[in-house]
């Protein structure tokens, strides 16, 4: 996650849940953790017996909020206004910690002069281009560092190819020694800007705009202090209830300005705990599923950037820059001598021309869309369910049923396999079975007892897992089915002189088999990513051995050292009863197997720990190296008092209290000069659908955000555009513990769909006395996109709140139902619009306005003509597009008036 | 041997597994349920049924809450509530707002333009303010069968099917029930229940009900309930330590305010005798569907047999003296 990324350096959860029992106070916001995450639970529920303050912040009361000290009702998507809010009461009140604040966060550094924040442009900063609706990031440079030509253009790409995730593994690249002023009083340092931005940001629209009262905003605000500083620590929690916003990313950054202003970073008990949605989401990037990113956050080639393999191997080396990714050309030719093995040599650039380049957006919601438009002839399946999972739902069926094929590897006959037959679009008439075009193969898969190899979980470990039984009939594991599907491939290629073939005939394909199956062997594959010597076959201990001459192998950098000696380090299974608490003996994480990231920062400059009670690694100045807890995140022998010579580069640049070691300028960010596409500085826009007009700037929703306007994908309107009445409340959705997301592991089986058996829309009584709604009877919620209908749950869980002096309604609904399974019914995220954080082109998925209505929607056609009656009434049909940059400063005659989106996709 | 019925064994404290004659058996064992942590997640639920091949309840949403197994049966051996009151828990602080009866925003009448909804702004033009904070928790605690002291269940049972193991608990034995159902209203807890289905399931017919995994503990296992609990809200473990976990538990949770803490079934002198499974509530037992004061059903059987008993001795003196009032 690149809010992580660009301010810590990596993208990754900062510690471990473990440690979340060691925190003074916690603060979960964006996660309901005790549903979704309850195993980890036990570690928040540990600190609460210790004495610790357990604070939620959500939409709802939920089972976590039962269980927390204090519970804070929001209004969905104002979470920047409240850590805004947070934010200048520490900035105000001076309670930063600032020893910390100026040794290990740019704090100090002086930004340009020519940079203009959101308090001069009215919600924009300096650099906006209205046409593409991109920043030119120039002026967000620290000073002497700007100049840099053709920043905008990159920025429009990167918004297209969600560049900004390479941050994952590294920040920002500086150049040389950027100015710092550290008595923080240079009107341009970060601390002055920093507290210009969130002046605004008040107890006073705090409480207006986030429905928050005083009381509980000042008890969160006092909490989290108090908890901070030397003696203590307050950890923070967040998962996809901050991910999936078209402003995503620059939550998690707000999170992070007050966990670093805090010094909460880095320090037990303390960090950013991004909980993870699925058992391997962090392994699914780690060696990603996505389409602009290779193995260890390598940038996938782009057309026209990477023309030659050395541009592509300085996109990530950054010469001249400090930190350690002199290094990196080892980590892109190990990986290329993984894919072709023997054929990759430095004469042909280790086949860096069998990469597939990428010339813009492919991710999934684009490909979805091409699909609807014909442009994409086959789609794989693995462990996902987008008929019922994916936003837009309508939009992820019609996209299906227009293809050549499809594969759906799956435990159940989930409904992305049915949709031809069952869907929506079947009820309609949209979809005709009979004439349904798509051929779908169906296949098996073993569940994960069934199958042997690793999870990497939420805290960035990676645990094996042993096969516990053979997968009963046809089912097999993804690791067959892929292994074999490329054999296959290579054997029908047999012979081919096509230079297309290349790639797949050159491919090294040659993993050991066993079993009555031939099941490759899942450690063969686990010493392959972790690296290996060529010549001797030696597992490589640390990425640092990677070599650029070809005579290394490396499937993933950032996972050297998983198969460190030779020894499947996953597995160890050391308990924690018999090693300390961090528990290094069990599993293994990235990076170098360190369990607390940035944890140079748990001692002071000098070295020693802030606090007896926080000590965590130190420096021993009689063995002259760090010590303590965890492997140190620092280089071993590098004193505290080291100071780079000038002129240096790489690691050496790097000081002795440079604690953010894969930051350029080994500092914290609390203000992020480049790598993310939405400005340097968390900023509160509404969601891009909201009843309310933003209270803040003329900017209503973030300007730069993804949006694909097609009469497929409609908007509700929102101020300052007419008709947003017509959608009056605010929806959000998530999961419940009963199930698994889109419900393909749950709604199968029937101890868990008993224990949740139907869909079901959660109300305050107040909205259902409002809207006659009765306890249990039916309901539908209708949006621009579709209408779905559930079982009425009417609960003082969820409560009205005063939002800009207006009474607010929220409805919460659970997303796990589809048309197959034991339990059926209609799915919340057909609700959804398609729209996407610029930076990682994640879906707004978390908040949508709606209508809410009592009984059963209607069925058949009469469902589709129903909706576009709202539509109609909302004024969004034929070509209406939406306004996008309200901004005064923007189009200079005036906010408010509706800007014409160039390159819109109708 | 012991005579029957004598005093203690249906009613007042003792140690089950001695008292039915295991010499030298092992600690007696059971659960404490600590619901001041559950989290609701019924993993309890999920872990029991797959690991005692238990069918499904059925698949109702009853809207209870997030309730939708109902209560213990014969297929719900360990059931999860949830209580949504408008209560407060000790110090928390739940923000609720409170904003009932007041108007809302101006809606345009909708398409048929049946409804059309009043108001205005709300706190502008009506100076309606912020009505009163409401208390608010929800509760959430997992249920099982008690293994009563006294298990009136066991007392009742004509096959011997019920019987005390040697932790203590109560179990049935599947294959010697013969579905008579007598123990079902004896069980002052409403827990044991015989199977009705569904078709092709196992054991139909047959009381069913908590084992505390007996098949696991003999193999030195915990249940499988309390395995899968994941804030150790489900406590397993030896009955005694148990108990003085369960007494500074509730210690530590009034000094934090939480004065509602209470045990529940802890107390050997209670109608059953003591619980081998109690529970650490928040509120009256009533509210979690528990009885408030349980007593075994077969409490006064000693009481009733000497009764008849001399009822049946007197009538036999009296039939006996009428035949020697004939003779003379």
């Amino acid at each position: 996650m690149p809010g992580l990324g660009t301010s810590f350096g990596r993208g990754g959860a900062t510690g471990f849940q473990q440690d979340l029992a060691n925190a003074d106070c916690i603060i979960i916001q964006g996660s309901n953790m005790a549903e979704a995450h309850p195993v980890g639970f036990q570690w928040v529920m540990e600190a609460k017996a210790r004495g610790a303050k357990v604070i939620h912040i959500d939409p709802r009361f939920t089972r976590t909020s039962a269980l927390a000290d204090t519970f804070v009702p929001i209004r969905v998507g104002t979470d920047i206004v409240l850590l805004g809010g947070v934010i200048n009461y520490v900035l105000q009140n001076e309670l930063d910690f600032r020893e910390y604040v100026v040794a290990y966060t740019n704090a100090a550094t002086i930004v340009s002069e020519d940079f203009r924040d959101t308090e001069d442009l009215d919600g924009l900063f300096s650099g906006f281009d209205p046409e593409t609706r991109t920043y030119d990031p120039n002026s967000w440079q620290y000073a002497g560092q700007e100049g840099g030509d053709g920043d905008r253009q990159e920025h429009s790409q990167q918004r297209e190819t969600a560049s900004a995730l390479q941050h994952e593994t590294h920040g920002m690249s500086v150049q040389g020694h950027p100015p710092r002023d550290e008595s923080l009083q240079d009107p341009n340092c970060v601390y002055q800007i920093l507290k210009r931005h969130y002046a605004r940001y008040t107890p006073e629209v705090v409480t207006q705009a986030c429905g928050i009262s005083a009381e509980a905003f000042s008890e969160v605000c006092e909490a989290w202090s108090r908890n901070s500083g030397r003696e203590r620590t307050t950890a923070l929690v967040y998962s996809v209830g901050w991910t999936q916003h078209s402003v995503g990313v620059q939550y998690i950054r707000a999170g992070a300005i007050i966990q670093l202003l805090l010094g909460n970073m880095g320090r037990p008990g303390g960090g950013i705990m991004a909980l993870r949605g699925h058992a391997s989401i962090q392994g699914s990037t780690d060696i990603p599923t996505l389409f602009n990113l290779l193995p260890g956050y390598l940038p996938m080639p782009q057309a026209q950037d990477h023309t030659s393999f050395e541009d592509w191997i300085d996109s990530f080396r950054h010469p001249g820059a400090k930190g350690f990714w002199a290094n990196a050309a080892g980590y892109g030719v190990s990986l290329l001598k993984a894919y072709w093995g023997e054929a990759a040599t430095a004469d042909n650039d280790y086949c860096f021309d069998y990469l597939p380049r990428i010339t813009g957006d492919h991710g999934t919601y684009r490909t979805v869309l091409d699909m609807i438009d014909g442009k994409v002839k086959g789609y794989f399946l693995v462990g996902q369910n987008p008929a019922v999972g994916s936003a837009h739902g309508r939009a992820q069926r019609l996209g299906m049923a227009n293809l050549d094929w499809l594969v759906v590897r799956d435990l159940f006959e989930i409904e992305s396999a049915t949709f031809w037959k069952n869907s929506p679009e079947v009820e309609t008439g949209e979809i005709v079975p009979e004439e349904c075009r798509t051929e779908v193969f169906l296949m098996p898969a073993a569940s994960h007892v069934e199958k042997e190899g690793t999870f990497t979980q939420t805290q960035r470990m990676l645990q094996w897992r042993e096969k516990a039984i053979e997968p009963a009939g046809d089912r097999r594991s993804e690791l067959w089915f892929f292994y074999h599907l490329g054999r296959l491939l290579k054997e029908r290629l047999a012979g081919s002189t096509e230079e297309r073939d290349r790639p797949l005939l050159d491919l090294a394909w040659d993993y050991p088999v066993h079993g009555e199956n031939d099941d490759p062997s899942a450690e063969a594959v686990l010493k392959e990513i972790n690296g290996y010597d060529v010549a001797t076959g030696r597992a490589l201990a640390s990425f640092t051995e990677m070599k650029d001459d070809g005579s290394t192998v490396g499937g993933c950098w950032i996972y050297t050292g998983v198969y460190k000696d030779d020894v499947n380090q996953a597995a160890r299974r050391k308990s924690r009863h018999e090693q300390s608490y961090v528990a290094p003996e069990w599993g293994w994480a990235w990076p170098a197997n360190r369990r607390l990231l940035y944890n140079r920062a748990s001692a002071d400059p000098d070295g020693r720990p802030w606090s007896d009670r926080k000590a965590y690694v130190w420096w021993d100045e009689e063995a002259g190296e760090w010590t303590g807890a965890d492997v140190p995140d620092f280089e071993k022998n590098k004193p505290p008092s080291y100071t780079p010579p000038e002129d240096s580069s790489g690691p050496e640049a790097l000081a002795g209290d440079d604690a953010f070691i894969m930051q350029g300028d080994g500092k914290g960010s609390l203000f992020v000069p480049s790598g993310l596409i939405d400005g340097p500085l968390p900023t509160h826009y509404e969601p891009v659908e909201s009843p309310f007009r933003n209270p803040l700037y003329g900017q209503q929703a973030n300007p730069t955000r993804k949006e694909y306007h097609r009469s497929d994908n409609r908007m509700n309107p929102s101020p300052p555009e007419e008709h947003s009445e017509v959608f009056p409340f605010v929806f959000t959705t998530s999961r419940l513990t009963e199930h698994h997301t889109a419900g393909g592991m749950s709604r199968f089986v029937e101890y868990l769909s008993e224990l949740q058996p139907e869909m079901f829309v959660e109300v305050s009584p107040e909205l259902a006395r409002e809207r006659g709604l009765e306890h249990m009877g039916w309901c539908h919620v209708v949006t621009a996109r579709s209408a779905i209908e559930g079982r009425v749950m009417v609960t003082s869980r969820l409560s009205p709140l005063r939002v800009e002096g207006r009474t607010m309604h929220q409805v919460w609904m659970p997303y796990h139902w589809g048309s197959g399974g034991l339990v059926s019914g209609d799915s919340a995220n057909d609700l959804f619009g398609i729209t996407l954080d610029p930076n990682v082109l994640i879906q707004e998925s978390k908040v949508g306005t709606c209508d809410v209505r009592p009984g059963r929607r209607p069925t058949g056609p009469a469902l589709l003509e129903f909706v576009a009656d709202y539509q109609r009434r909302a004024g969004v049909y034929d070509d209406h597009e939406p306004p996008i940059v309200t901004s005064s400063s923007a189009a200079g005659d005036g906010g408010g008036d509706p800007t014409p989106e160039p390159g819109g996709n109708t | 041997m012991r005579a029957p019925f004598r005093r203690n064994s249906l009613f007042g404290p003792v140690d089950p597994a001695g008292e039915v004659g295991y010499a030298d058996p092992p600690p007696r064992k059971g659960f404490f349920t600590d619901t001041s942590i559950c989290i609701g997640c019924k993993a309890c639920e999920v872990a029991c049924k797959e690991w005692n091949d238990v069918p499904d309840d059925g698949f109702n949403l009853l809207g209870m809450s997030y309730d939708n197994t109902g209560s213990l049966s014969a297929d719900t051996w360990r059931h999860v509530a949830f209580i949504e009151q408008k209560k407060p828990l000790g110090s928390q602080a739940p923000h609720l707002r409170e904003t009932v009866d007041l108007p809302t925003p101006q809606l345009r009448p909708t398409a048929d333009g049946s409804e059309a909804h009043g108001g205005g702004d709300l706190f502008g033009a009506n100076g309606a303010g912020e009505g009163e904070k409401p208390d608010f928790r929800w509760l959430m605690a997992s249920d099982v069968c008690k293994h009563c002291t006294h298990a009136a269940c066991l007392d009742v049972c004509p096959t011997g099917s019920l019987f005390r193991t040697e932790f203590g608990t109560v179990v049935v034995q599947d294959d010697v029930c013969n579905g008579c159902g007598y123990c079902v209203p004896a069980c002052p807890y409403g827990v044991i229940e015989r199977r009705t289905g569904p078709e092709g399931a196992k054991n139909v017919g047959i009381a069913q009900k908590c084992t505390l995994c007996y098949d696991r503990l003999s193999a030195g296992q915990h249940p499988a309930c309390a395995q899968a609990c994941p804030t150790e809200s489900i406590q397993f473990g030896d009955l005694d330590e148990l108990r003085d976990r369960a007494a500074s538990r509730v210690q530590q949770l009034h000094d934090a305010g939480i004065m509602d803490a209470r045990l529940y079934g802890e107390d050997p002198a209670d109608g059953v005798g003591g619980a081998g499974a109690f529970f650490l509530l928040l509120d009256e037992p009533e509210t979690y569907g528990f009885p408030p004061d349980p007593v075994v059903t077969t409490r006064d059987l000693p009481h009733i047999f000497n009764r008849s008993t001399t009822a049946a001795a007197a009538m036999l003196v009296g039939a006996a003296l009428s035949f020697v009032g004939r003779r003379r």
